[in-house]
This record gives structure tokens, sequence and C-alpha cells, in this order.
């Protein structure tokens, strides 16, 4: 009788052992990451953000557009039909002829046009600040387009084959950078932003703008830099330093 | 003899009336398979892009909208404002404001990315947008000029027919008013951004509305051998040239008000001067076909008599104001958006260029589509209901004008 408890109490004891060791560091690793769990909601604690020195934006460096476009399954063709989520712009000015060279997308705004017109709420701001559509309700009208400041929105004209399962796109409905919302879900920057990082130009910082000692936070602070189209009152997530 | 769903049955003339049902019906067939091709292949068959996003379907869609509830002014002159030559056409009035509305609703559905989720749109609503309003404003235009068309048809329920009017009459300002800020509350386009646009969509609702009106009602005349009263004619066409004049004079105000801004003189030389297709439209087809020659046919002598020439002036008017919707809505969004005042950009996705668009046969049969529904609907209606004005001519004798 006493045989058979103490084997319990073993059995126990090994057993609470074994699940410590093998939880212990899933535990701790997560606590570390600070990544969401899959059931977790987005928290306003958080606002993400992004900086961009054009002056370190290489001349012609397209990484970041390329990144983009095989983290998401977009084609790569420029056609006036084909989507894109983020854009290399030259711009030159006008009276002083200095000229600059930046990624343009989604400025995932505090105050987003696209939100306020879509009909129905299928354009949304999540509480950590991303902007996104959900394609579960977008019937396709296209009016976040024509309110969208930065022409930052693509929609989708035809059937799409070969997708990446973690970035779901479809036909007749709109889209945009999501800041690639599955990676930074599992506290991963952006794919443009890690591409500009190996590609040695290190003109993108990501990170949380609520969070005083992170690095885009101090980048800001340290810089002078402007949101595209100030004027409009939009608060963007994306600056840029250097123009 | 089996009797024909017709009202005035000695009138039937039911082979003219087949064939102008097969006619509108053909047409709409024709747009129906426009739609299931674009709903199985997509847009890319269309000439719309990710720079002109809204195009020929949008055009003739809105021209509709817009145009319906001005088509519902004839009856709320008489219900709202007592004219009793008004009062005697608000039937006609009414449906018909219902036929065109849904012709151009029809429109702007089956052109939707995802047109099967309709119903998302109808269940879904985010308060904020302008668009979403517009939906209860469509719906509840709907319900409200179908009451009001049930209280002017109904003996028992005449009475209320004057305060469902009123109702009708404020309803229909606030549609049209949020028709025109649709466009007006896009706050970073050249083209738009403007609060003018409300009052003068409701003022070219007016024009369009009175002059869809003009060319049905005349039909209806022609078509059962009857002649317009001259007095009746003139108090149209004296309203009909008021709408169009008050349309030009919302015009020059807006484009005055853009000259005196320097940062809109570049969208006005591309609108007004040199953006190819869209400075003829503008000058040609808004202002000179769909305005000045109107007013020229309509105070002209002779044209108080001619039912011919005001029905002339009125065709012009809709010619114009599909012209004044191509020049709005794709003319606005050819002018690219200046993200970068001061600066030239260029880029793989068009910006800083003035982009272009061709539309497909496609787009052009989902377009026509709105109009030979509101054609079936509106052919099937005056047969089958009593929509003939029947005027008063003691009424017309004397104090009216």
């Amino acid at each position: 009788m006493s045989d058979r408890r103490d084997f319990l109490k073993t059995s126990a004891k090994t057993g609470a052992v074994v699940a410590g060791v093998s939880l212990a560091p899933g535990v701790l690793f997560y606590g570390i990451a600070q990544g969401r769990a899959p059931e977790e909601a987005a928290s306003d604690k958080r606002r993400y953000g992004m900086l961009i020195d054009t002056t370190k934006c290489g001349d012609g460096c397209r990484e970041c557009v390329s990144a983009c476009n095989t983290e998401n399954g977009l084609s790569g063709k420029t056609g006036p039909q084909d989507s894109q989520w983020i854009r290399k712009v030259e711009i030159e000015n006008l009276q002083t002829g200095a000229q600059h060279e930046l990624p343009v997308m989604c400025q995932h705004c505090e105050n987003p046009p696209c939100v306020d017109v879509c009909p129905t709420g299928a354009s949304m701001r999540r509480a950590d600040g991303i902007v996104l559509v959900d394609r579960h309700i977008c019937i396709g009208c296209r009016y976040c387009m024509m309110a969208c400041p930065y022409k930052a929105r693509s929609f989708v004209h035809e059937p799409l084959h070969d997708q990446n399962p973690e970035v779901p796109r479809g036909k007749g409905c709109v889209e945009a950078c999501t800041f690639c919302v599955q990676r930074v879900d599992r506290d991963e920057s952006p794919a443009c932003v890690d591409a500009c990082q190996k590609s040695g130009h290190q003109a993108m910082v990501f990170g949380d703008l609520n969070d005083p000692a992170s690095a885009v936070s101090q980048a800001m602070k340290a810089h002078a830099s402007t949101e595209i189209r100030a004027d409009l009152g939009l608060h963007t997530a994306v600056r840029y330093q250097g123009i | 003899m089996t009797t024909e769903v017709c009202f005035i049955q000695e009138k039937c003339r039911s082979r003219q009336f087949w064939l102008l049902l097969a006619l509108g019906g053909l047409v709409f067939m024709g747009t129906l398979y426009a739609f299931f091709t674009l709903e199985h292949h997509g847009h890319v068959l269309t000439g719309m892009n990710n720079q002109i996003v809204w195009g020929l379907p949008h055009v003739f869609a809105v021209f509709l909208i817009v145009a319906a509830s001005g088509v519902l002014n004839v009856a709320s002159i008489g219900s709202v404002f007592g004219r009793k030559i008004y009062k005697a056409r608000a039937p006609l009035s009414g449906a018909l404001a219902l036929a065109v509305l849904a012709g151009g609703l029809a429109v702007l559905v089956l052109d939707l990315g995802r047109p099967d989720r309709l119903i998302v749109a109808m269940t879904h609503y985010n308060f904020k947008s302008i668009f979403a309003l517009n939906m209860i404003f469509y719906n509840g235009f709907f319900a409200i000029v179908g009451l009001y068309l049930v209280a002017l048809m109904d003996k028992k329920l005449k009475p209320y027919s004057r305060p469902v009017g009123f109702m009708a009459f404020f309803w229909r300002l606030a549609l049209t008013t949020a028709t025109g800020s649709i466009f007006g509350f896009l706050v970073a386009r050249a083209g738009y951004n403007s609060a003018l646009y409300a009052p003068m969509f409701v003022i070219y609702s007016f024009a369009y509305g009175l002059a869809i009106f003009c060319v049905v009602q005349s039909v209806m005349y022609w078509w059962n051998h009857r002649t317009l009263d001259e007095a009746v004619l003139r108090r149209i066409k004296h309203l009909l040239a008021i709408f169009v004049g008050a349309s030009l004079y919302f015009t020059a105000v807006l484009h005055l008000t853009n000259l005196y801004f320097a940062k809109q003189w570049d969208f006005e030389r591309f609108l007004l001067l040199e953006g190819g297709i869209y400075p003829l439209l503008f000058w040609g087809g808004q202002v000179f076909l769909g305005g000045v020659l109107p007013l020229l046919i309509l105070f002209h002598p002779d044209s108080a008599k001619s039912m011919l020439a005001v029905t002339l002036a009125a065709l012009l008017v809709i010619i114009g104001g599909h012209a004044q919707m191509y020049v709005t809505i794709v003319g606005g969004q050819a002018f690219p958006l200046d993200l970068f005042p001061g600066y030239a950009e260029a880029s793989s996705f068009f910006d800083g260029q003035v982009h272009a668009y061709s539309p497909s046969g496609w787009e052009m049969l989902l377009g026509m589509g709105g109009m030979a529904f509101t054609f079936v609907v509106t052919t099937a209606m005056v047969r089958a209901f009593n929509f003939m004005p029947e005027d008063d001519f003691k009424d017309l004798e004397g104090k009216e004008h």
C-alpha cells in the first residue's frame, strides 16, 4: 500500500519537474520576447511607428520594396492595376533643386481618413495604431483610396494564386501596408526595415513610439523629423528625417 | 378580348410598349453580362486602376443618384409650396424619383469589388462615414417617397400627403447634401475638399432632376397625343432655366475660389486649360452644352410655345450633367495627389503624373444599365398607373406664376 503511495508521490514530483523544465523556457522566452499571444488583443499601451532617414536611403536601392513583395506575396509588377504597398519616390525641390529618394507606404495615421470614410468599418485602426483592412467586410467600394492622402492603397483587380497564408488577400478588396502585422505580432520588425538594415543603409527604424527607451523614440527625439502632408493634421506613425 | 395591364385602355399601343420594354431590357441584359464577367475576372477588364479608382460606372451612377432627388422637386413644389400645376405632377415626380434612384444605385452596387457583400454594407455601418450615411439616406428615400406616393394616390390618405411631402422634401435635401459631401470631404485631393460641393450638388440635382422629368413628361404627352398647356410649359421652362443658371453660378464660384488660392493654380490650369479631355468636357460639355445652350433655347421667345424646344434643352442639360460628372469624378482623380508640395515627384506608382484613364466597353455596359433600368421601370409604371398629369385649367388662370 505504502509502495503504491510512494510511487504516486514520486510520479507526481517527477511530472511537475518535467513539466516545469519543459514549459519554463517557453514562458521565460515569451516574457523576454514580449510577443503577443494569438488570443491577446492589441493594446493601446503601444503605438508602432517608423522613422525614415532620407539621407541614408540608397539611390536606386529597392531592397525594402522587394522584401515587402516577398513577405506579403505581391507580384512586384508595377502596372497601373498592380498592387504596390511600398514604393520609392524620387523628389526634387522646385526652388532649390535638392533631390531625395524615400520609401512611401501607408503612414498609419492617428486620424486616418480611410477609416473615417469606410462605410462598413472594414478600414480600421488597431489599438496599437496599425491601420488595416478587414478583408471579411471590405465591399470594394474604393472610397478609402479616394480619401488616402498618401496614395498608399491598392485594389486587387484580378484573382490571386499562391498567396502567403499569413497574409490573406483577395480579388475585389482594398489592401495596403500592414507594417507586416504578422511579424510585429511575433515581435519582429517589418520586412522592409529588416531589408534596409541588411542592405547596410539602415535608413529605417521601427518600434514602439510609446516606449521612451525604444530605438525609434530615441531617434525621433534626437533628430528633427516631419510627416508627409503634416498640414493635414493626421499625426502619422511614419516620420521622415532629412526632407 | 383580354384586358391589357394598361391604365388608359384605348391608348395601350401594346406593340410599341413591349418594344420599348424589350429595348430597355436588352441593354440591361448587357449590363448584367458585364457584371458577371467582371465578377468572375475582376476589375482588370476595366480601364479603372489604382490611380483612377472611380470611373465611368460612377459617372452614370452619381448622375442618376443626384438627379433622383431633383426629380422629386416637382412634387415638393406642389406639396410643400402648394403650387397646383406641380401638385398634378406629384405622383409622376415621386415614382420617377424612385426609378431614377434605383437605376443609379444598381450601377453603384454592380461596380463594387465585392457585390456579393451587399448584405455587409446593409448591416455594418460606420456612422462617421458619409458613404454609410448615404446608404441610410437612400433607403430612407425609398421608404419616405414610397409612403408619399401611397398618400398621394389613396384618397383616404390624401390629407397625409402634405406632411409626408414635407418630410420627403427635407430628406431629399439631406440626401443630396450627403452625396455632394462624398467629394467635399476628400481632404487631400485638389479637385475636391470644399464645402461648396454640398450645396452645388443640391443645385445640380434641381437642374438634372427637372430635366429628366421634362423629358419623361414630354414623351408621355406625345405618346398619348396630348399637348402640354402653354402656361404649364412656360413655368417649367422658367424653372429649368433658373436651375441651369444657378448650376453655372455655383460652378463659377467653385473655380473662382480655387483661382484665388495659389496652391490650387496647377489644378485649375489642368482642369480648365491643359488637361486634354477634361477642359474639353468642362467647357464644351458642362458649360456650353449643359448650360449656355439650354439657357439660350429656354430664353428664346419661341420656346414658350414649343414642347420640343424645352425637351431639347432638357436633353442638353442631361448630356451636360454627364460631362460635369466625368470632369468632377475622373478629372478630380486624374490630377496627381501632391504628397510633397513644392517638389517634383516620380515613382513606380505614378506619383506626380497625370493619370491616364481609358474606359473599357465593360464599364460602358455597366454604366448604361442604370439608365436602362430606370427606363424599363418608368415605362412599366406609367403604363400601369395613372401618372399622366391632369391639369385643372381653372387653376392656371390668373394668380399663379
